[in-house]
């Protein structure tokens, strides 16, 4: 392979492992923080062992995200040093204040509310969580704005003498509607995601017989935030592929192996194309669909591959600017049949709910089982389409990613580190999974209502033991 | 000030922010095993750490994103020169964050045993390998014009000449000093005393490394007078550090070490100025505060940035400190021996 390919591997590889951590981070810091507010203003001790009990999984996760999100701020200029060069008056903006705004507020109270228990004063503790579930977003919403520029570039324009592109509007960057949107749609996911963590952990509890009170509180918060969010995930979801047909249709033509330029086009629910990709022998399809997706008209003409191939050679020179097919038109459907099962799963559950009992089949621990993970995957795909549909560009219409990788460093190099990165992240994931199905089994702790009602100094005591020691 | 001499202090401050920060977290984490012996004792340790560690790792993710909005050239040189260095700390980092993270959450002894091995060894390596990356930068390194553009030529090997790894050395009996004396001001009995003899023993031999370090630094690697001074009072104030825990005023002490950094970092980047990676190879093929930067609009809209939140971030961050600023005692830690995840903590 080439270090080219192998560059691109490690991205994707990193990336993905990365985002495994980011939703539930991002959603479970709102929602512990919820439980938090809960217990701070009834006094109810359920809401406090749901706090701790989900802040210790929260925690666990949080280690993961927060280590294997360093490797992604280094390695655009180690693997992709000629990308950064011409990005990087650009696209180094949103990163810098991520760091500066982001990581350091979420990083900072974070450590404050873990260690924080018998140091800080209820009030100033509880805010604590508050700001750092704030950081979390506030992250996301930088990190997202680069990606959106990535798909869309605005506010710049192209230095030919210093082979770059020049920043000349930072607020179109920040706040295109591709970033707006796309940060939209991924904090959506991100509680929804969180919300099935909940779900997912607290039925296994109440399928278990324990901590009923507890259980039950967090089952319905849970199956709420998924209800909820799967409204918000629709309909921002329905604004990104809007966004999306028009600046990059031929990603929409991919998500759909949509060959030929189509007036009502239909949305397929399967399709087995030829070994070549250029036209498919069997689909099923439910008609108009796509064209409402794309356009707000079932009507509505959505261009074709072939098309859009044949006009963007026309405006970039000869090459190939079609996509990877399958796995632009898996990755979308895995992405909404992952979400759609996770949402129905929750539905059922919230249905039996309201007679105060929970489903009784046999499929339904195996489908709680399942809760946590369905979302991941749903996550996954949802980035491997949306940065693999976007190939062969880096940023759109700009910037080839086969011209962004470092020619100084070799095959052999990124292929070592990409071997070690991917044992590394292997064994962690494996230390990771283990801890947290040990955490969910021990269950929560109990709480010594004895320690409620102290007033805490800001500082603590130093006669007394840690309430929370590393 | 031109806004391109104003990012290149930026950079340095955020380097500062770093190693005072981070270093003496590098310290603590090398000497965990050797400043704390039973589980109780190891806890506490790490336990001063706790609240702070991730918030100083921040100064460096905040360094790099810095160098990328501010001066694209030098990042993606840098990054993609010093590959392997670079990956190594990164691996280090990954482990350290874990290890600390998880260390404690069973009761088990090769649990623990393993990560504590992790902490000391992820602990050690980024403290050695800042101090070769950074001589290397100040040292100048093979830098050639290939396709318009600066690239490192060098290879990895190159960097592990015998002023890069004095560097090296450096850092690493700095940070274990200046750690050492962070432990003996937030702790408390045995850990304190032990700490206390390992900052004068380490920092003996930190003393001579840097004082050669820097003698090399300023005559061969540098043309301005006034760096001479600066190299002067990094002596100065790492020996008042010195001085300060041989007479056990801890508070002092640290705050010295903190300043002897804090002017080590000044003069590495005063000696730089106004390169960013000087090349040894041609002149021209050096990367400068101008042809590294990026454009007057993006520097000043970082530049609003970063003075509207840097302030705001030292007060917070400096408000964790001062929470956070009681001793910590073995004694202290609940049940030791074992962890949260121990299933003697299975609920009835």
């Amino acid at each position: 392979m080439s270090s080219l390919d192998l560059a691109r591997w490690q991205f994707a590889i990193t990336t993905v492992y990365h985002f495994i951590f980011v939703p539930i981070t991002i959603g479970m810091g709102f929602l512990v923080a919820g439980l938090q507010t809960a217990w701070y203003r009834t006094g109810n001790t359920k809401y406090l062992k749901a706090t701790k009990f989900f802040g210790k999984l929260f925690l666990i996760n949080f280690a993961m995200g927060v280590v294997t999100g360093i490797v992604q701020e280094f390695q655009f200029g180690m693997n992709w040093s000629s990308y950064s060069r011409f990005v990087g008056d650009i696209f180094g903006a949103p990163l810098a204040m991520e760091g500066l705004l982001a990581f350091f507020l979420e990083s900072t109270f974070l450590g404050m509310w873990i260690f924080g228990w018998d140091r800080l004063p209820k009030k100033i503790h509880l805010a604590s969580i508050w700001a750092a579930a704030m950081g979390t977003v506030f992250s996301a919403y930088f990190i997202l704005a680069a990606n959106a520029w990535m798909q869309h570039p605005v506010g710049y324009t192209v230095n030919e003498a210093r082979g770059r592109a020049e920043l000349n509007d930072i607020l179109a960057v920040l706040f295109q509607n591709t970033a707006v949107s796309a940060f939209a749609h991924t904090i959506s996911f991100a509680f929804f995601t969180a919300g099935s963590f909940l779900v997912g952990v607290s039925a296994w509890l109440l399928v278990k017989n324990r901590e009923k009170a507890m259980a039950t509180s967090t089952l319905k918060l849970g199956l709420v935030t998924v209800m909820i969010t799967f409204v918000m995930i629709a309909v921002t979801g329905d604004w990104t592929a809007r966004i999306m047909t028009e600046q990059q249709p031929m990603k929409m033509a991919a998500a759909e192996a949509l060959y030929e330029t189509t007036e009502g086009a239909p949305f397929s629910l399967l399709t087995i194309g030829t070994l070549d990709q250029s036209r498919p022998v069997f689909q099923i399809d439910i008609p108009g669909v796509l064209s409402f997706m794309s356009t707000g008209d079932v009507n509505g003409v959505v261009e074709g591959i072939n098309d859009l191939q044949a006009q963007y050679e026309k405006q970039y020179g000869p090459g190939d600017y079609t996509p990877n097919i399958p796995l632009a038109y898996w990755g979308f459907r895995l992405m909404i049949g992952f979400g759609a099962l996770a949402t129905l799963f929750a539905l059922i559950t919230l249905w039996r709910l309201r007679k105060n009992e929970l489903p009784k089949g046999r499929w339904f621990l195996p489908a709680m089982i399942s809760m946590p993970f369905l979302p991941i995957l749903a996550n996954s795909f949802g980035w491997i389409f949306t940065e693999t549909a976007r190939q062969p560009w880096a940023v759109f219409g700009l910037f080839k990613t086969e011209d962004g990788v470092s020619p100084t460093v070799g095959a052999a190099s990124v292929a070592f580190t990409m071997i070690v990165f991917t044992l590394l992240y292997g064994v962690l994931a494996v230390i990771e999974f283990k801890l947290m199905i040990r955490a969910i089994q021990i269950g929560p702790e109990v709480i010594d209502i004895s320690d409620l009602h102290e007033q805490v100094e800001l500082g603590g005591d130093s006669t007394k033991k840690l309430t929370m020691a590393y | 000030m031109e806004l391109t001499t104003f990012w290149f202090v930026i950079i340095a401050v955020l380097w500062i922010g770093y190693f005072v920060l981070e270093g003496f977290d590098f310290g603590v984490g090398v000497i965990l095993k050797t400043v704390a012996k039973t589980q109780a004792e190891r806890r506490a340790v790490l336990t001063t750490l706790g609240p702070l560690w991730d918030g100083n790792e921040v100064w460096l993710l905040v360094a790099g994103g810095a160098t990328f909005a501010a001066f694209p050239e030098w990042y993606a040189t840098l990054f993609s020169g010093f590959y392997l260095p670079l990956f190594l700390i990164l691996m280090a980092l990954i482990v350290r964050g874990v290890a600390m993270e998880y260390r404690s959450k069973y009761g088990d002894e090769k649990w623990r045993g393993r990560w504590d091995n992790a902490i000391v060894i992820s602990s050690f390596v980024p403290a050695l390998l800042w101090g070769v990356a950074f001589a290397n930068i100040v040292r100048g390194v093979p830098l050639e014009v290939q396709n318009n553009v600066i690239e490192y030529t060098g290879g990895f090997f190159n960097l592990l000449n015998p002023y890069g790894l004095l560097g090296g050395l450096v850092t690493l009996s700095v940070f274990v000093t200046h750690g050492a004396i962070f432990l003996a001001l937030k702790t408390d009995g045995t850990i304190r005393e032990r700490a206390r003899t390992i900052a004068t023993k380490v920092g003996l031999f930190a003393t001579v490394v840097t004082v050669a370090f820097l003698a090399i630094t300023v005559t061969a690697y540098n043309d301005k007078l006034e760096v001479y001074g600066l190299a002067a009072l990094v002596a100065v104030t790492w020996l008042s550090a010195l001085g300060s825990n041989l007479r056990g005023r801890e508070g002092y002490a640290f705050l010295y070490s903190s300043i002897a950094l804090a002017f080590a970092v000044i003069t590495l980047f005063s000696a730089l100025y106004p390169n960013v990676m000087p090349s040894s190879l041609l002149e021209t093929a050096s990367l400068t505060i101008n042809n590294a930067s990026s454009t007057p609009y993006t520097l000043k809209v970082m530049t609003y940035v970063a003075v509207v939140l840097t302030p705001i971030v030292l007060l917070y961050q400096g408000w964790t400190y001062w929470v956070f600023r009681k001793r910590i005692s073995a004694e202290q830690i609940p049940s030791p021996e074992s962890g949260v995840l121990d299933f003697s903590k299975l609920s009835k």
